[in-house]
């Protein structure tokens, strides 16, 4: 195994957040169980007290995660110097069986993680507990990916000898290659760009709608997913092209390198932020209708609208000036 | 959003002033949280610095090296070579290096002896690294004397002393001219130490040496690259290392900060107990102790890094030097190239805020959630 300050650090943080959530898990079961707002029993106060303990436990393990994303990539990117073969965080991923496992467990722990943290900031400011029961079924859905994530990224880190030689991204996210990755990497760049600017315009106009109809959150939140897995691939098969002015250069991990002026970090830190967003806004709209989160909910969707459109405009913004500023001529 | 921005300012507020009450008991923990971010935040600064020394000496250095082996072990390797080297597709040149060690037995330490073809140097004449000229006390025009393998002295001239800027590289470094290092160390001619070669593209490095692995088999390439991917390596390890023994003292804060913040005193409980007596609520007792964490870990983050920082860049990073650095008789007095990574500052605030924040966590909610007369009573 490897030893750096980076994996004792993500480590350290996978191990406490995990015991948070499971130490939070035998309370949800308990609150799923017995929680009664309308008595004044003592189990009932005993919950009530202990749910601000718990949730503002969770609100800490579930906000390093979201952190512990970005230091596992930056991680990834820097230990790339490390390993025969490797060129990026790809090569370093690729490693072992557990890399990319344990990015996309990664992944799916910061949506969920970001939508938690969001109904447990909805729940603090209605006054009778309105979401305790669905925000502490949520964190049951949670648990179990907060432990698998723990456990692979352990494996992958307990399994990283510099001695293996890995692949670089150049096979990986090669149009002739096999696989999802490989797939996007073919994509057709112009079908692709047109693809990437009209669900663009399609989330700014049904962002625009939702914020004065909020029964359009569902569709606003599907919107915000096929938005990012758009974004995604465009980045896959398009933009990393125009970046490094190859035609033939597909990697989405090579744009975290200092070469390229840490651009990936520009890109995918509005993009995160702004699915996360968007997807929050649109599930917790239909909120609204609870009778002590009416004053509460249509701000915070606002917000949130506000926050996930900007984070795309960000995007597509500096996608458009990677494009412009490019002096590779990929259409016409 | 104004009006909870107002309350978070207010709660700010308040806690400022709580904490300035008790100016002693909090200050002892904010120097042992201050001390205890320095000692990691120095660990990562200096590793970092010479890290990146390392690799900007070895940009300089050749893209691949080659030895020759006998029985496993290095040998010097005849001129000829050079030309099967030559020939090889993909090597534009190739040198032969002559160069060693020299133990001097009045300082107690290891020269590196090295003839260099490129400076005009008379048999006689020598150049100096400044950390040697500074050991021995001598400079320019004084005579050095060497002992000749062949067993008596051989005196040389310092022609001049190499410059204190590559003092990493040269601080133990002696230069002589080819004839002068052959005559010192009896060295067999048409017989090199190693070569050197320069390869037109630096991408085909790895085939170049798989080509010379095969056209010379007791040859040994050794790659650029290779040499630093070993540095990242050792580094890291060492980082770890520091690491995990200073998970000990970590463990210790927690286990301080966990008693502070249990330990309250009978003023605070009853300060708690009045708060909620006036409308307080559970939710904004919690957050008050969240913002008392908050601001003591930023300002133990801010001193700690800070000095940290100083210490690693202008304060010569003596306490965690010999384990990072190594060690050596004749050691280079270098400064290192300040840097502040963000990577970084996340791994430090990981290593020391969060076990801080669930260490306090629970000492914290159990005060707010005490009833007020209770509180009041003590």
């Amino acid at each position: 195994m490897l030893m750096s300050p980076a994996l004792v650090a993500l480590g350290l943080i996978a191990f406490v957040a995990t015991g948070a959530v499971l130490l939070a898990c035998g309370f949800a079961l308990r609150i799923l169980g017995c929680w009664d707002l309308a008595s004044g029993g003592e189990l009932q106060v005993r919950l009530e007290r202990r749910t601000y303990l718990i949730s503002t436990l969770l609100g800490f393990a579930l906000g390093a995660e979201l952190l512990s994303l970005l230091l596992f990539v930056h991680t990834a990117e820097s230990l790339s110097s490390q390993f025969v073969g490797a060129m990026c965080a790809t090569g370093v991923l690729n490693a072992n069986a557990f890399g990319f496992p344990a990015l996309l467990l990664k992944i799916a722990v910061f949506f969920l993680a970001a939508l938690w943290l969001l109904l447990n900031r909805i729940d603090n400011r209605g006054y009778d507990y309105p979401l305790v029961r669905l925000k502490y079924g949520l964190l049951l859905a949670l648990a179990p990916l907060t432990v698998a994530e723990a456990t692979v990224q352990t494996l992958y880190f307990l399994g990283l000898k510099p001695d293996v030689i890995t692949s670089c991204c150049g096979s990986l996210f090669g149009a002739d290659g096999r696989g999802a990755a490989a797939e996007l990497a073919g994509l057709p760049p112009e079908p692709t760009l047109v693809a990437f600017y009209g669900t663009g315009a399609a989330l700014l106009v049904s962002g625009l709608a939702f914020r004065r109809r909020l029964r359009l959150g569902p569709l606003f939140a599907a919107g915000c997913a096929l938005a990012f897995g758009v974004a995604i691939a465009a980045i896959i098969a398009v933009l990393s092209l125009y970046v490094y002015e190859n035609p033939n250069h597909h990697c989405p991990f090579c744009l975290l390198k200092a070469g390229y002026g840490y651009l990936g970090y520009a890109l995918y830190v509005p993009l995160f932020v702004a699915a996360a967003a968007g997807l929050g806004a649109g599930l917790i709209a239909p909120l609204g209708r609870i009778a002590s989160l009416r004053a509460v909910v249509p701000g915070e969707v606002r917000r949130l609208t506000w926050l996930a459109l900007g984070g795309f405009g960000i995007f597509y913004g500096l996608a458009t000036w990677v494009i412009v500023r490019s002096n590779l001529v990929l259409l016409g | 959003m104004r009006v909870a921005f107002e309350r978070q300012k207010y709660l700010i507020d308040y806690t400022l002033a709580a904490l300035l009450r008790r100016k002693t008991r909090n200050l002892g923990l904010l120097l042992v949280y201050a001390l205890l971010v320095f000692l990691f935040a120095s660990v990562l600064l200096l590793s970092q610095g010479l890290r990146r020394e390392a690799a900007a000496l070895l940009q300089d250095a050749p893209e691949v090296i080659v030895q020759r082996l006998a029985a496993g072990r290095h040998d010097l390797l005849p001129a000829d070579w050079l030309d099967s080297l030559r020939r090889i597709r993909g090597v534009s040149d190739a040198r032969g290096r002559l160069w060693g060690y020299y133990y001097d037995p009045a300082v107690k330490a290891n020269y590196t002896v090295m003839a260099a073809a490129e400076r005009p140097l008379a048999e006689g004449e020598i150049l100096i690294g400044a950390a040697l000229a500074r050991v021995r006390a001598i400079g320019v025009g004084d005579v050095f004397s060497l002992r000749a393998a062949s067993g008596p002295p051989a005196l040389f001239k310092v022609a001049g002393i190499l410059e204190p800027s590559s003092e990493l590289l040269s601080a133990d470094l002696l230069l002589l001219s080819e004839s002068g290092f052959r005559a010192l160390f009896q060295f067999p001619p048409e017989r090199y130490t190693d070569a050197v070669l320069t390869v037109s593209n630096p991408r085909e490095a790895s085939t170049v040496a798989r080509k010379i692995a095969l056209a010379l088999p007791s040859s040994r390439p050794i790659l650029r690259s290779e040499m630093l991917r070993t540095y990242d390596a050792v580094f890291d390890w060492r980082e770890g290392v520091t690491f995990l023994a200073l998970a000990a003292p970590l463990l210790a804060f927690a286990v301080l900060a966990w008693d502070k913040a249990a330990g309250l005193s009978a003023e605070e409980k009853r300060e708690i107990g009045i708060l909620k007596a006036i409308g307080w609520e559970t939710g904004d007792i919690l957050r008050m102790k969240l913002w008392e964490g908050a601001l003591l870990s930023l300002t133990a983050f801010l001193l700690g890094y800070l000095l940290a920082w100083w210490q690693v860049f202008h304060g010569g990073a003596r306490l965690f030097a010999p384990i990072l650095k190594g060690w050596a008789v004749l050691y280079p007095d270098f400064r290192l190239t300040p840097t502040v990574d963000p990577g970084q500052i996340l791994i430090v605030l990981a290593v020391t805020v969060v076990p801080y924040i669930v260490a306090t966590l629970v000492p914290g909610w159990r005060a707010a959630i005490a009833d007020p007369d209770a509180a009041m009573r003590g």
